[in-house]
């Protein structure tokens, strides 16, 4: 962190500009995140159908990227809580690519463990666990094991309509697996390995 | 004839199994050809690209790798999935706009002895392909019973329209296209505003009262404007109107009761198809009152869900209601 002048000091400011949270999830977004045009119009957040429930609207939440609040900032639920719809990307004036900063900002958050409330990243984790076994995703197996651990008591509610997805032939008891998994594993280890070293 | 690539998604061939009978039965009309990718995974869906990049990526590209290489006589990969379709189409964009990117998982995919030269394919999803290759005159000719007098709310979604790196619908909140295909099966299209809303996506999974409001709004709207059914394009939206709707209901304490079908299933009735070629009645909602105004019957089947134990008995959890279950999360 840059050297804190007094006046800073004096005036109660906890530090000097500082970019490189801004840099950093700019440069982790797939594309070109535009993030640093942002110019605080908010109409991201007028355009959200799900801004109640998010801790930041979208706005608030890049101006505290931009005011390097890294911890303020993984610990907020709207990431989580944005359903990728593209309202806010169609419109915004800048050409945020809003939905893929949220992206980025799941996995940082993942990986910096401070995100408290484990149910999301623990679904995508168990999504990707799926797939990176069978290739394809199961449900069945997704929604039993996410429901046993985050949400037991809803089970027996959920049932009927577990039930009818069966009955139905709208959910496969087992997996389906792709033929040539071992070249999906190579491919994936690599890609991680990438992933470490960018 | 029309030839594509098809990359179906895991969806159609499970939850959204509907939807690709239903297609199946509208090939032959309209002289359409597809040819599955061989040895498609799973694009990864919404939940990939909060974990990792380039491996969310790399699982993205082998599908436009193999697409590639697969491809005889045609560039164009089609996904009737929303989801697929904006995952397939983000990852060949962004390769393009980020070459590092790119390079980055081209060198993965050489892990597996494929590439990918991002712009080789075109992705399109399966309303683009009917409405603006086959065209609405050629569906308009293979009607042989016209949906006259069903009310139906065209709902679109948002992975379909939106970002739009190809600029390829009519607009990004209130395109026409299913509207117009709708229509040119001559069913009653209401005026629908909340064409474009989400579904809720992945919430109904890991944050439900977020989800239900999505959910209720839709529903409502479309019940208000007098529609007896939805017509979707995608099979997560299908999913969580029709298989959540019910617990909606009880959240809200609601009474709701609205059918939600593929638009190909309403093409394969226009052409003349039996419902049971189609995969009607398999939804959760029942359609059998709603066609049953265009004189078509729907085999019976058992509905889940409908007959619940009354109250007393022995002590089960209760399910969560909006006024009694927990706070929303702020």
């Amino acid at each position: 962190m840059p050297h804190m002048t007094d006046e800073r000091v004096r005036a109660g400011l906890r530090h000097e500009e500082d970019l490189s949270l801004l840099n950093e999830v700019s440069m982790k977004t797939a594309g070109v995140s535009h993030l640093e045009m942002c110019i605080q119009c908010g109409t991201c957040g007028g355009s959200c159908p799900v801004a109640m429930d998010m801790d930041h609207t979208p706005r608030m939440l890049f101006a505290m990227l931009r005011a390097g609040m890294r911890e303020e900032v993984l610990r907020s639920n709207t990431p989580w809580i944005c359903v990728s719809c593209y309202h806010c990307v169609v419109r915004c004036p800048q050409e945020v690519h809003i939905a893929d900063v949220m992206y980025t900002l799941k996995g940082m958050a993942i990986k910096a463990k401070l995100y408290t409330d484990s149910t999301a990243p623990h679904f995508s984790q168990t999504f990707v666990d799926m797939v990176e076994t069978f290739g394809r995703s199961y449900e069945l197996g997704l929604a039993t094991r996410h429901y046993l651990r985050h949400f037991p008591l809803r089970l027996p509610g959920m049932m009927p309509m577990g039930f009818g997805m069966i009955t139905k032939g709208r959910m496969a008891i087992t997996p389906k697996k792709i033929k040539h998994m071992d070249q999906l594993k190579k491919i994936l280890e690599c890609a991680k390995e990438l992933e470490l070293t960018s | 004839m029309n030839k594509y690539l098809l990359y179906p998604g895991c969806s159609m061939e499970s939850s959204a199994r509907a939807y690709m009978e239903s297609l199946n039965a509208i090939m032959e009309p309209l002289d359409l050809h597809f040819e599955e990718i061989e040895d498609w995974n799973c694009c990864g869906a919404t939940e990939y690209l909060g974990i990792n990049l380039i491996p969310a990526y790399s699982l993205i590209a082998r599908n436009l790798a193999l697409a590639a290489k697969q491809k005889n006589g045609t560039r164009t990969v089609v996904a009737p999935c929303s989801a697929c379709y904006l995952n397939l189409a983000k990852a060949d964009y962004y390769m393009q706009e980020r070459p590092t990117l790119g390079e980055k998982v081209n060198q993965a995919l050489q892990a597996g002895g494929l590439q990918y030269v991002p712009g080789t394919l075109d992705v399109r999803h399966l309303i683009d392909i009917l409405v603006y290759d086959i065209g609405l005159e050629r569906i308009r000719s293979s009607v042989v019973r016209p949906l006259h007098g069903l009310r139906v709310a065209p709902y679109m979604g948002c992975m379909l329209p939106r970002p739009d790196y190809q600029h390829r619908w009519s607009d990004h909140e209130h395109p026409t296209e299913l509207d117009d295909l709708l229509r040119a099966l001559g069913a009653d299209v209401i005026d629908y505003p909340l064409t474009t809303s989400c579904c809720g996506g992945h919430m109904t999974q890991i944050g439900p009262e977020t989800a239900f409001e999505l959910i209720r709004r839709l529903v409502a709207d479309a019940d208000e404007r007098g529609a007896v059914l939805m017509a979707t394009v995608c099979p997560m939206c299908q999913m969580n109107l029709d298989a959540y709707q019910n617990e909606m209901n009880h959240y809200f304490g609601s009474d709701y009761h609205m059918p939600i079908l593929f638009f190909t299933q309403l093409m394969g009735l226009a052409f003349g198809r039996e419902p049971e070629e189609l995969g009607i009645g398999v939804e959760l909602v029942s359609s059998r009152n709603a066609l049953a105004t265009i004189g078509v019957e729907v085999p019976v089947t058992q509905e889940p869900g409908a007959k619940r134990k009354k109250d007393e008995g022995l002590p089960m959890p209760r399910r969560w209601t909006k006024h009694e279950g927990k706070e929303s999360v702020k």
